[in-house]
């Protein structure tokens, strides 16, 4: 039989990941509007400690979900699909899981350019990923920043379709990532 | 021509370049009478800029953020075979401090870290100088940055190349001694209260050391 849902350590780091990355999000918009502080150093560091948390494991989410298959999507819904949203649904879990990665080491060769090393919770640090640049490093930070905002943008476009199914097609769809019964609905 | 002589007198020509011959070797006489007369010694020895680099180690958040003085300036009189004669000064130009980040840079002239208009200058004066082994010396004086003192030894090393003098050393000073970060930066768990101050000085004209 095929499995409805995604197995548990997936649906686990699904929503520990959604919860990391919008908290992520919301945090860099507003540390980087913070005059120069103890509170703004404390903030960027944590945020530096938290996409190294986030990096590592949206590489464990990617060999696992490399390792295990998610569930096929139900036949039924599969097929009320027009097929720009196939594409859609495919393309955008794609570029989600490419932007997982590219976001943080964005944020890991800013650290590294411009001279300020990441210390894993202030107790281990990374290695450089690249030398001391100042130049490259005031290129590459707006490409953290705008990657982010795609991220973001395609966050919001996976949950409007999940609630779009959620409430509008009322297909239990969210079920298969732990969200209500995965009973069959009547065709 | 007239113009021309009015300008030649309005403008004095720039020293040691419009000096008749014979003045200029009288004076290249007398030097070399003085350096016979006074050894080498007490030839004159430059800080070569350069080739000199004074750089802070600070801690932030387990941190380390390197950062360096741009301007810095010397009268070094360093004799490896006279060391209680020998004297090290130096002057660091405070608003020259950099970590290479526009906003950190910004902050750091203000009375909360350097306060560089009150105290532009941070100076090194040596006291003693002592031999540790070849090459290698200690070298005590005193530390004055925003108007505190601190006696300080640093351990310093010498190497000698062709006619340049590196003298090159690490010595970890504690930053609220001199009261570097105040108010809430004065919070040690933000910022490391010791900052490493790694330094490279060049020197030309120092005798060669005894091998």
């Amino acid at each position: 039989m095929t499995p409805r849902r995604y197995t548990a350590p997936a649906i686990a780091l699904h929503w520990l990941l959604a919860l990391a990355l919008v908290g992520m999000f919301g945090m860099g918009l507003y540390m980087t509007g913070q005059p120069f502080s103890p509170q703004r150093l404390n903030l960027y560091n944590w945020h530096k400690w938290a996409g190294m948390t986030v990096l590592a494991l949206s590489l464990l989410r990617l060999v696992w979900r490399l390792s295990h298959r998610p569930p096929p999507l139900p036949e039924r819904i599969r097929a009320a699909m027009p097929a720009w949203q196939r594409g859609l649904h495919v393309g955008s879990q794609h570029l989600m899981y490419l932007l997982f990665f590219t976001v943080p080491v964005m944020g890991w060769l800013y650290s590294s350019a411009s001279g300020f090393p990441v210390v894993w919770f202030g107790v281990w640090r990374l290695p450089d990923l690249i030398g001391v640049d100042r130049d490259l490093a005031e290129l590459i930070k707006p490409w953290h920043a705008w990657l982010a905002y795609t991220l973001a943008a395609l966050v919001v476009l996976h949950t409007a379709a999940a609630l779009q199914h959620q409430f509008i097609r009322r297909d239990r769809l969210l079920s298969r990532m732990g969200l209500g019964r995965a009973e069959v609905p009547p065709a | 021509m007239t113009l021309a002589l009015s300008s030649t007198r309005l403008r004095p020509a720039p020293p040691g370049v419009r000096i008749a011959r014979p003045v200029f070797q009288r004076s290249l006489a007398l030097a070399v009478c003085a350096l016979v007369v006074a050894g080498p010694a007490h030839a004159a020895q430059a800080l070569l800029a350069e080739q000199s680099e004074i750089l802070f180690v600070s801690t932030q958040m387990g941190v380390p953020v390197e950062g360096r003085f741009r301007q810095f300036d010397g009268q070094i009189n360093f004799d490896p075979g006279n060391l209680p004669g020998s004297q090290i000064k130096l002057e660091i130009a405070t608003g020259s401090a950099t970590v290479g980040i526009k906003e950190t840079d910004a902050e750091l002239p203000k009375s909360t870290w350097f306060n560089v208009a009150a105290f532009p200058k941070a100076s090194f004066e040596s006291t003693a100088i002592k031999a540790t082994g070849p090459g290698r010396y200690e070298v005590a004086g005193r530390l004055a940055i925003k108007g505190f003192t601190q006696d300080v030894v640093a351990p310093v090393t010498i190497e000698q190349n062709g006619g340049t003098t590196v003298a090159s050393g690490t010595l970890s000073i504690a930053r609220l001694a001199f009261k570097i970060g105040e108010g809430e930066w004065a919070d040690t768990s933000m910022v490391a209260d010791p900052v490493e101050i790694r330094f490279k000085i060049a020197l030309s004209g120092v005798a060669a050391l005894a091998r």
